[in-house]
């Protein structure tokens, strides 16, 4: 069936609702933030409008720099973490008969409806001195007394991986399913390991997948907020937990908003750069 | 899909469903209209809970005032729910239990209805510090409740009960303490003043902050927890994970009680003591009930209540308490607190919030 192009408004109606949600629910409240981000902070009391520069020249210093920084490496690094551990399993899930893989998507889907600060807290409980899995460690010999595994680096890792993997087994599982089963079965017939085939086959086959996935891991991992406080020391918290701060605590919203912009800013611009590199890189 | 459209649920079942559903939604409405109601903020957990048991029926039926009890966030989150409301002409709650600093900065938008005393005569049983005021001499609230934070120890680890506040500085308790993420809610600026510069008029030049926050950095590796959220230390304090810190008296003496290993111990220098105060917000149309409400809340009768029950410590003058020392020593100490410097949270908060997140995540 061919599609005809929209001919009139009517033929547009469809996305009216859509466009209309997008409008009321993304669009006002982002503008309202931009506009709120010029204004004049009242110290000791809340704001007024106004056109002022200075929530960003505060911003604009060593050591926000550094909170953004760390921000963007630890979502980042959850974003690789993630699609390395996901795209194997994937692939095996994938190959699994149809029974079990429903009972697999099952169990990652109950991960879902986990709140943050239900992981956060299972995650400090499970890394704990006093109940944690190093008691086990040393039930087995592994260590000759307990130890406290949090609040670490490590720990802010694992426990913002678990709270993405889900979402990107669930994204990944549409691609690898749908993908022809005769690729890898060609790279073995020509005398491939399946080691070979997966990373020679499989990977460059679902190269724009795997991008897409690492973005959008990426930018679900850059809002966290609740996993750094609970898991990770100070200098672990990202730039979301400052932002918090400024609006929730400081009523600074002013501040709050001219970094929150930033930081939108800042990944909308990492992502364009990956796409356009990721482009470039298919022309070649 | 099938066979759940086949279950036996009749057409006139859902209509009826439907009109339930209607008339429950609109029950806020019916409770509206009878205008002898008060929504009244207090913090959730632990105080809503005490207060809906101890202290709301007993004033519901002594005035006949029906109180809507409304959990809010501790911190300033609740002041800017309040603002962004008031601006839009609406009141989450008529009365709420406010903070001194979340007090202050009301104050400078004239978020809060000033009180008629006139209409609150037990407002002359409470200790002068507790009435608050705005800068024309008007009342912008009532002292509600004061609590105390002071030094918490796991009797497990520590079986002997610290001192001084100056444990927090001993480099044998390296990664042993939680203490408060806020600059504005931990006062540990004031702490350091008293126990190493005399007290907290040490505060009041930027070279005297600046000295509060070099010895303070000096806690750093001392810390294991900065925490917001309190459950996250309590648990922690319990199991003996963190078994030091800084925590509020009154719940600690409720874990104690419940068995834990926990104890709280009023320092040499004075447990930390701050309050909240009630306060009528602007956009409130319940001006009259909210003054009778104040007026029964300061009442010495229900100060002791309030001590017995949710544990803290009164706004009321000592000698009009009927509370024996035992019951009084339980909720506050006849050493000399340290009152926070409220003013610095206004008049420097920026500054100050900005050199104490560099202080900790630096």
């Amino acid at each position: 069936m061919k599609r005809e192009p929209p001919q009139s408004i009517a033929d547009y109606g469809p996305l009216f609702f859509p466009a209309g949600m997008l409008l009321i629910f993304f669009v006002v409240p982002f503008g309202t933030m931009i506009a709120v981000s010029f204004f004049q902070r009242q110290e000791g009391g809340f704001y007024t409008p106004a056109f002022v520069f200075s929530n960003y020249e505060r911003f604009l210093s060593a050591f926000f720099g550094g909170v953004l920084g760390f921000s963007l490496m630890l979502a980042v690094t959850v974003a690789i973490c993630c699609v390395v551990l996901a795209l194997p399993f994937t692939y095996l899930l994938s190959r699994l008969s149809r029974r079990l893989q429903v009972i697999w998507l099952v169990g990652l889907l109950s991960v879902l409806s986990l709140s943050e600060v239900i992981i956060g807290f299972a995650w400090s409980t499970l890394l704990s001195r006093t109940a944690g899995l190093s008691n086990l460690f040393v039930k087995i010999g592994l260590l000759d007394q307990p130890v406290a595994l949090f609040p670490s680096f490590g720990a802010v890792l694992t426990g913002m991986v678990y709270q993405a993997l889900p979402y990107t087994i669930l994204v990944l599982y549409p691609a690898i399913v749908r993908l022809d089963p005769t690729l890898m079965e060609a790279a073995r017939t020509l005398g491939s390991s399946p080691i070979r085939a997966f990373f020679n086959v499989l990977v460059p086959a679902l190269r724009n997948t795997i991008m897409a996935t690492l973005i959008m891991v990426f930018i679900f991992a850059l809002g966290s907020y609740l996993l750094p406080q609970i898991l990770g020391r100070p200098q672990h918290w990202t730039l979301s937990v400052l932002i918090t701060d400024q609006a929730i605590y400081q009523s600074n919203m002013p501040f709050a908003a001219a970094m929150a912009v930033f930081l939108v800013l800042v990944t909308l611009g990492l992502v364009a750069l990956t796409l356009l590199i990721g482009r470039k890189g298919e022309k070649a | 899909m099938d066979t759940f459209l086949k279950t036996g649920v009749s057409r006139r079942a859902v209509l009826g469903a439907g009109v339930m559903g209607a008339a429950i939604l609109a029950m806020p409405n019916i409770l509206r209209a009878q205008d002898k109601s008060l929504k009244v903020g207090v913090y959730g957990g632990y105080f809503k809970d005490s207060f809906d048991k101890n202290i709301f029926p007993e004033f519901t039926k002594a005035t006949g005032i029906a109180i809507e009890s409304v959990a809010e966030p501790t911190g300033e989150a609740w002041l800017v729910q309040l603002e962004q409301a008031a601006k839009a002409g609406a009141a989450p709650a008529d009365v709420s239990m406010m903070s001194q600093v979340a007090m202050l900065k009301g104050q400078t938008t004239k978020l809060w209805t000033p009180l008629d005393l006139a209409k609150i005569p037990n407002s002359k049983n409470l200790i002068d510090r507790f009435v608050n005021k705005y800068p024309d001499g008007s009342v912008a609230g009532i002292g509600a409740v004061s609590w105390y934070i002071t030094l918490v120890t796991n009797t497990d680890v520590y079986k002997e009960a610290p001192t001084s506040w100056a444990v927090f500085w001993d480099k044998a308790n390296a990664d042993k303490l939680g203490l408060l993420a806020l600059v504005s809610n931990s006062f540990l600026l004031e702490v350091t003043a008293k126990t190493f510069f005399g007290g907290t008029n040490a505060l009041d030049t930027e070279e005297g902050l600046l000295k509060a926050f070099d010895k303070l950095a000096e806690v750093k590796p001392n810390v294991r927890l900065w925490y917001r959220d309190e459950a996250q230390f309590e648990q922690s304090l319990k199991s003996g994970e963190i078994p030091m810190g800084q925590y509020y008296h009154d719940v600690t003496g409720l874990a104690a009680s419940e068995g834990h290993p926990v104890r709280s111990t009023f320092p040499k220098e004075g447990g930390v003591q701050d309050s909240g105060c009630w306060a009528l917000s602007r956009a409130s149309k319940k001006a009259d009930e909210a003054h009778i409400f104040i007026d029964y809340m300061s009442q010495p009768a229900i100060q002791a209540t309030l001590s017995r029950k949710v544990g803290t410590s009164p706004t009321v003058k000592r000698e009009l308490l009927d509370l024996s020392d035992k019951e009084f020593a339980a909720v506050s100490s006849d050493i000399e607190p340290i009152i926070p410097r409220y003013d610095l949270y206004t008049t420097k908060s920026d500054w100050l919030n900005q050199k104490w997140t560099e202080l900790i995540v630096g």
